[in-house]
């Protein structure tokens, strides 16, 4: 089953780079195409380009983009710090090995772990998480950290928060050079920029619900009921992660780091302001989570 | 010709499936023994703690004198055993026995406000954790090494080079699990 898992996962983070490879060149294409005559072979050059860039970095730093991007501290391994212990009783359990671990300075309670495998994963978890959870607790969540690296998860789910991310942010340089070039043509010329504006129209209004897509794809409710299961056999003990779900549940603290890219990596889904919150509300509800869990902890 | 040649193939696969075989008992074999070795890294981390922590106790808990040398019995029994299936009932006993130390220590506001103390126990802690996380990995591997070796046909490659079965880590998981209550009014 897990190496099931596994192996869809990789075949999902293909997919994924192939499919936005292609979105990434055609958009480029259709640019180049609009900016000057002949300038869609000099497109896809560049979109070529792009994604093959864009691919190296969120494959081999896809990890390290995040973590910046939430400002996170990497806990010194000698340091005999709660977190690094749980983290390494985690890894013994799991037979996996023991990931860098990251502290970001946010007061929600919440926790994410990325990288491509478990050789090159991170696991990052908030200051928050830290105060209002035990130590049983911290372990459940922990572990369910360290099984979505266990199954691939985090590879598929690293390369969608930092490819999708990125389009976005090219999406948006393309946006404001666009505004600027537009009304210096305006005054140049006085028109001819329209039907660059009409095409990147188009083009955004292309990659904007396909980039929300690849979001919401990038977690299951299939996949964080198989955390919570596989968490639940790594400590013995589903009650600390139920009970930590359970804790989470009441507090709604505003995340201060967390960003639309990095959402839907975390343990529970961050109450970010999101314009179509609904579009992205994949996370499972907690109160299924904690029954699956109860259900667990009363046949052991 | 042609039937000589089917024998030679036959002959071959098989030659190629003993060997698979033969390596991935050796796999799983060293496996075994690095999780064992693993797990003694563990122990010996504890059997170096467990004094730290009861010279730090010992000016608190001056009451608690039978508590403490309990510990101290038990993790001298625990040295000596050196099986998994020994280790097993004695690791136990001493895991039991640190418990009742970290019960005991509920009932001293000042220990609990000791940094010292705080950061031994929680050594003590994950040292317990590791030790009983390393110990279901063990038994995890010495029964796929275990089932592998004894399920036919490859018992006869198992029988032919040597291998043997492993012995389990006998825990008891409900001691283990949860921390024993301690009556205080005696």
């Amino acid at each position: 089953m897990i190496y099931d898992q596994i192996a869809s996962n990789k075949r999902k983070s293909f997919v994924l780079v192939f499919f936005l490879s292609v979105v990434i060149i055609a958009a480029c294409y259709f640019i180049g195409q609009a900016w000057m005559v002949n300038g869609g072979i000099l497109g896809i050059v560049i979109g070529a380009g792009i994604s093959v860039v864009l691919f190296l970095i969120s494959y081999y730093s896809g990890d390290s983009v995040l973590l910046s991007s939430v400002g996170a501290k990497q806990v010194d391994p000698h340091s005999s710090s709660q977190l690094y212990n749980v983290v390494k009783e985690m890894s013994i359990s799991s037979g996996c090995a023991t990931p860098k671990v990251f502290i970001v300075p946010d007061p929600s309670p919440n926790a994410f772990a990325a990288g491509r495998d478990p050789e090159h994963a991170s696991l990052a978890v908030n200051e928050g998480l830290l105060q209002l959870l035990n130590r049983e607790e911290l372990q459940g969540v922990v572990a369910h950290e360290m099984s979505h690296i266990q199954n691939r998860d985090i590879l598929y789910a690293t390369i969608v928060a930092v490819m999708a991310g990125m389009v976005v942010l090219i999406a948006s340089f393309f946006r404001n050079t666009w505004f600027y070039s537009g009304s210096r043509r305006r005054n140049n010329q006085g028109g001819g920029s329209g039907g660059l504006l009409l095409i990147l129209g188009i083009v955004f209004a292309i990659l904007a619900p396909i980039v929300a897509k690849l979001i919401q794809l990038a977690i299951s409710r299939q996949r964080e009921y198989l955390a919570d299961a596989s968490a639940a056999m790594m400590t013995r003990d589903p009650s600390g992660l139920a009970s930590a779900l359970r804790k989470l549940q009441q507090v709604s603290v505003k995340p201060t780091t967390s960003n639309d890219a990095v959402a839907p990596l975390y343990f529970i889904e961050p109450h970010l302001n999101f314009n179509a919150a609904s579009l992205f509300s994949t996370h499972p509800p907690i109160e299924d989570r904690i029954a699956r869990l109860e259900q667990m902890a009363y046949i052991k | 010709m042609s039937p000589l040649i089917y024998i030679l193939g036959a002959i071959v696969l098989i030659a190629l499936w003993v060997m698979s075989k033969y390596n991935s008992f050796v796999v799983l074999r060293n496996r075994i023994e690095n999780a064992w070795a693993q797990i003694n890294v563990e122990l010996k981390r504890r059997y170096d703690l467990i004094p730290n922590l009861i010279e730090a106790v010992k000016g608190y808990m001056k009451y608690e004198k039978e508590v403490l040398e309990s510990v101290t019995n038990a993790r001298t029994e625990a040295m000596k055993a050196n099986t998994p299936a020994t280790s097993g009932p004695a690791e136990d006993k001493l895991t039991q026995a640190v418990h009742n130390v970290f019960a005991v220590m509920e009932n001293y506001p000042d220990l609990k406000a000791n940094e010292n103390v705080l950061k031994l126990q929680e050594e003590l802690t994950t040292t317990e954790n590791k030790i009983a996380f390393s110990r279901q990995f063990y038994n995890d591997i010495v029964m796929r090494y275990n089932q592998s070796i004894q399920v036919f046909p490859s018992s006869f490659i198992a029988n032919i080079f040597g291998f043997k079965t492993k012995e389990y880590f006998e825990v008891d998981q409900t001691q283990v699990k949860d921390a024993p209550k301690v009556d205080l009014n005696i």
